[in-house]
This record gives structure tokens, C-alpha cells and sequence, in this order.
């Protein structure tokens, strides 16, 4: 049962067959067996997971017909957790135990789903592998040498290996959408404002956006359900009424337009990956859509406006580790200056320590406009090239990602990793929503297939991918990580 | 552009970072690296783009200017490496 979707086991635990502690208690078992070797978490909360669990029971018992109730999730460990360590991957938050929920945690804590722990990221949010994480790296369950994809990493891998029916994650370049492909899951980014900020801790504030990772679409609009709508505490979550994402799925393709950018199946792309594409466009034919190919002629310039406009907005955000309020504080520091020096150098990592200083060099006295005022006037013509994009078609397809799972340890040079997110970037650039499910394999590893939306339209998107999921089954295939037990 | 150590240095001090003499050329090399990627955008005329700072094109929602939050200090400072009587310690700064 551990394999099946979040609306199977909704059902099995309506019609009784099934309890949540009986459920939560196989899933606690199978963290205990693999997550050593997986480092799919890193926390686990056995004790509050078996009594949400019977929770959950005795509401169902009572009639409560919540779908998300009694339901195993994770959370990734960027959002704050009160009475729970969350340490976002990072030696500086490594023993912060947050004061108060964060507002996805909340929601899901209302809707009764059960929380069975917190998952691996890479330090901050920052990386597309999970291999800054200050926990060590997590290994993809679909071959234990290669990476899951970052951030979110710990998130798909939690999904993917079935330690969790499914997780949240954070999105800011691509980290979502990018594990989701390596890992062979559906990974849904919603536009910029869609879900909470709040309790979710800061990376690049105008580009972060919570999100869903689960084992098909239809679960991703269960969970969006529940995350989507407005939060007075988040004054850039937008004032819309919520939607019922669950509702549409069953939609018919037959007129819908999708739009295939050229500059997605340009140069870089693995010859597998675009077959694996081109194939899954032929089934959306046979659905009834029709294909125009796309221009967005500013693509090329996402990463280079990125790496401005992220780094820039870290630097300010991650300003308030001072060791002053909470996190790490350096041993005797001689004065205020050695301890806030000490304090950041000891707490951040490599990565992180990268980004704050190209960010504080791209917001520095003299380079301004150069840098960040020309980043947001990049960011602009990107914008413009999806709106006129959008003019002719539904949605956007192309690949998440330009190849599969790369090996641990093979990209040791930050420019080369920040080329990973060269088809994901723009869309968090333009606050879009953009979904990646599994579309095929090359070599035993899985491919994803990102499908873009138009502001606002995660409806249309998982309306998209859920079509698609009831053609093929690409998204029910298991990797076979587990030694002979 | 390339930067040298000195403007490493001093970029690490106002990031309040400390870069070790040690690690001082990889970083510099490293952001000389990340700084030729970002300026591929120079290549752009953008002298009529407006400047676009924030993906929703909505004006900022304003609450009443009331208290809402209850004062949680005491539980607030527990998670601080250092308080005392209701306040955060610090080094010394004023002798």
C-alpha cells in the first residue's frame, strides 16, 4: 500500500480497509530501513506522527471525510515547524527550533494530514543537486551514485523511494520541478503569490514559491488544494478566490494549444531526453491538441539575470544571521564585529557564502545599475516573451531538464551547475506556475516533462498533466534501490 | 570582469563574512567565473525596458495599524545564544 497515490489511500481510509496509524506505521518502518542510506530526512517525528495519526483515525471515525486527513507527508525542512528543528540544510540553523508554524504547515496540520518528518535540502535553498546540504548529500533511488536534483532533494527522493506519499518543497529556480524529473515524480511549482511565503524561510523573496511534490498530478491538486490562498501574514500572496484544482482534471484536451519554444530543444539537449518529449507531444495529438512551435528569444539571458537578482535578494535576507537572535553564534568572540564575522563564516557554507558576496557585489556602491537594475529590466523582456508567447497558445512544453540525474561529485564548478536550470529559470523569473512529470527513461533514469501555464492557470496545468498520466504510466514506474530484505 | 582579492576582501566585509587567505584566490576566481556568466546580459539594449522588480503586477495591500501579535518575548529569547533579563547579549561595543 505504501506505493499508492494520496487519493487511493484517501479512499482506502474513507471505506475503512485501511487506518492511518496502521499506514504511518509502514512508512515509519521503511524511513527506519533506508533513509540511513537514502538521507531522504532529516528529521523524524515518530512519536507526533503516530499520535497525528490517531488523530486522524478517530476523526475519521466520526465522519470527518477531509481527503487529506490521516494522510503521511513531509515537509521540507525550509519550513518552519513549531517544536520541530528546522535547520533549511544549513550548520547555522542546525539546532532552531522554530516558535510557530509556518502558514503551508498549518494548513496541512488542518486538514489532518500527518506529518512524519522534515527532508534533506541543499544549504538555504541553494544548489540543484542537494549536495550543499550541511547533512550530506541524498542519494537518487533510481541509482544510488547519482544525485536527486536540488533543491528540494530530500522532498522527491522521500516521494520517489515511497518513504512518504507526498512532500512539500520550495521553488526559486528550478527546485521543484528539477528533482521531480530526476527522481521520475510530478513536481508542481504554482505562480508567484498562489501559496503562503510565511513560516518558509527566505531565500530570493520575489522568486521563492512553495509547491508540491507527489506520485501523480491528481495528489499535486489535492495538496494545492489545501496550500493555495490568500495569508494576511504574506502581504504578496494574492487576493483569489480559491479553487477547487481537483475539479478540472478531467477536462478534455481536444483544442487545447501547446506551445513548444525552440530554444527548449536547442543545443545542451541529451538526444534522449528530446526524444522522450517529442513522444509525449505525439500522445497530447492524439488527445486532440494541436502543436505550434514558440519563440521566447530572451531564454538564453534567465541564468544570467538569476544570478543577480537571487544572490542580490539572499544577501539582504540572510543578512539576519547575526548570531545574535537565534541560530549559531561563534565560541568567545573579542567583539561584535568577530562575532558577526566568525558567527556567518562558521554557519554558511561554501555555496551560500558564494551567493551573499556576488549578491553584495551586484548591490554594492558604484554597480547598481549595472548589475541588479539591468537583471530586472532582463527580467522584463523575459516576462514580455511568455505574455506574447502566451498569446497563441495554452501551454508551454519543452523538457525540466537537459539531461537525466548526473553522478554525485560531477560538477564541481558553480557556473556549470547553474546551467542545470537553463529550461526552469525564466518561469520563476515571469512568477508562472510550471509542472514536471515523468515522461519516459534513458538508461534506467527517469526524464521529466515541464509544462508551463499562463499566470494563475495551476487549474489548466494539472488538468495537463493529469491527461496525460491517464495515457501512460511513466509516473508509476518504481526504482528498485533496495538490497535483497 | 575579474576581481581580485582585495575586492573580495572588501565585499567580504560588507557582507560581514570572513574569507581566509588561504581560500582567498578559489573565491575570487570562482565569482570572477559567476560575474562573466551574468554579464552575458550586457550584451542587451535595455534602454527603454522599464525595470521590472517583482513578478505580480499588484499595488502593496496595507493592514490597520493595530497589534495583533501577542508578546511572546520570553519564549522568543529562549532560542537566542545569549539573553539576560529580557534583553539580547552582545560583546561589548561601548567601553
Amino acid at each position: 500500500m505504501i506505493e499508492k497515490t494520496a487519493a487511493e489511500l484517501s479512499q482506502a481510509l474513507s471505506s475503512g480497509e485501511l487506518s492511518s496509524t496502521e499506514l504511518t506505521q509502514s512508512y515509519l518502518d521503511r524511513i527506519s530501513r533506508h533513509n540511513q542510506e537514502l538521507n531522504a530526512f532529516i528529521t523524524v517525528c515518530e512519536e507526533s506522527a503516530l499520535e497525528q495519526a490517531k488523530v486522524a483515525d478517530e476523526k475519521r471515525a466520526s465522519g470527518d471525510k477531509s481527503p487529506l486527513l490521516g494522510i503521511p507527508l513531509a515537509h521540507k525542512d525550509i519550513f518552519c515547524t513549531k517544536g520541530v528543528i528546522t535547520s533549511c540544510g544549513s550548520h547555522m540553523l542546525e539546532k532552531f527550533v522554530a516558535p510557530y508554524d509556518a502558514t503551508v504547515v498549518e494548513k496541512f496540520k488542518t486538514a489532518g494530514a500527518v506529518m512524519l518528518g522534515k527532508t534533506n535540502m541543499d544549504e538555504f535553498a541553494m544548489g540543484s543537486s542537494n549536495e550543499t546540504s550541511f547533512f550530506g548529500p541524498v542519494k537518487n533511488p533510481w541509482d544510488l551514485k547519482r544525485v536527486p536534483g536540488g533543491s528540494s532533494g530530500g522532498s522527491a527522493v522521500a516521494v520517489a523511494a515511497d518513504l512518504c506519499v507526498m512532500a512539500t518543497g520550495t521553488d526559486t529556480g528550478g527546485s521543484i520541478r528539477q528533482p521531480a524529473a530526476f527522481c521520475g515524480i510530478t513536481g508542481l511549482k504554482p505562480s508567484y503569490g498562489r501559496v503562503s511565503r510565511w513560516g518558509m524561510i527566505a531565500f530570493a523573496s520575489s522568486l521563492d514559491q512553495a509547491g508540491t511534490l507527489s506520485k501523480s498530478a491528481e495528489d499535486a491538486a489535492l495538496m494545492t488544494n489545501v496550500m493555495a490562498g490568500i495569508d494576511s501574514k504574506d502581504s504578496t500572496s494574492i487576493d483569489r478566490p480559491a479553487e477547487d484544482y481537483t475539479a478540472t482534471l478531467n477536462d478534455s484536451l481536444d483544442g487545447l494549444r501547446i506551445g513548444i519554444p525552440k530554444q527548449h530543444f536547442a543545443e545542451g539537449l541529451s538526444a534522449e531526453v528530446e526524444q522522450a518529449v517529442r513522444e509525449a507531444l505525439k500522445e497530447y495529438e492524439q488527445l486532440g491538441a494541436s502543436i505550434t512551435e514558440v519563440d521566447l528569444p530572451n531564454n538564453h539571458l534567465s541564468v544570467s539575470a538569476y544570478y543577480v537578482v537571487a544572490p542580490a535578494e539572499a544577501s539582504a535576507n540572510l543578512s539576519r544571521y547575526d548570531g545574535v537572535r537565534y541560530g549559531h553564534r561563534c565560541e568567545n568572540p573579542i567583539d561584535l564585529e568577530d562575532m558577526y564575522k566568525r558567527t556567518r563564516s562558521e554557519g554558511f557554507g561554501d555555496e551560500v557564502k558564494r551567493r551573499i558576496l556576488v549578491g553584495t557585489y551586484a548591490l554594492s556602491a558604484g554597480y547598481y545599475d549595472a548589475y541588479y537594475r539591468k537583471a530586472q529590466k532582463i527580467r522584463r523582456l523575459i516576462k514580455n516573451d511568455f505574455i506574447k508567447a502566451f498569446e497563441q497558445v495554452d501551454v508551454i512544453v519543452g523538457p525540466t531538464s537537459p539531461h537525466t540525474a548526473f553522478e554525485l561529485g560531477s560538477k564541481t564548478d558553480p557556473v556549470t551547475m547553474y546551467l542545470e536550470d537553463i529550461y526552469t529559470i525564466a518561469v520563476n523569473l515571469a512568477g508562472l506556475p510550471g509542472i514536471s512529470i515523468p515522461a519516459g527513461f534513458a538508461n534506467g533514469l527517469p526524464i521529466g516533462m515541464h509544462i508551463i501555464g499562463k499566470d494563475f492557470g495551476e487549474g489548466k496545468l494539472l488538468n495537463v498533466a493529469h491527461q496525460f498520466q491517464q495515457q501512460t504510466d511513466w509516473h508509476k514506474r518504481k526504482p528498485n534501490f533496495e538490497p535483497e530484505d | 570582469m575579474a576581481l581580485d582579492k582585495s575586492e573580495v576582501e572588501k565585499i567580504a566585509q560588507l557582507a560581514r563574512l570572513h574569507i581566509s587567505e588561504a581560500d582567498a584566490d578559489e573565491v575570487a576566481s570562482r565569482i570572477t567565473d559567476i560575474l562573466a556568466l551574468i554579464d552575458q546580459m550586457q550584451s542587451v539594449d535595455t534602454e527603454t525596458v522599464e525595470p521590472m522588480a517583482h513578478p505580480l503586477d499588484v499595488t502593496q495591500r496595507l493592514r490597520v495599524d493595530t497589534v495583533t501579535e501577542k508578546d511572546r518575548r520570553d519564549e522568543l529569547q529562549t532560542l537566542a545564544p545569549a539573553a539576560q533579563d529580557g534583553l539580547y547579549l552582545v560583546p561589548k561595543v561601548i567601553e
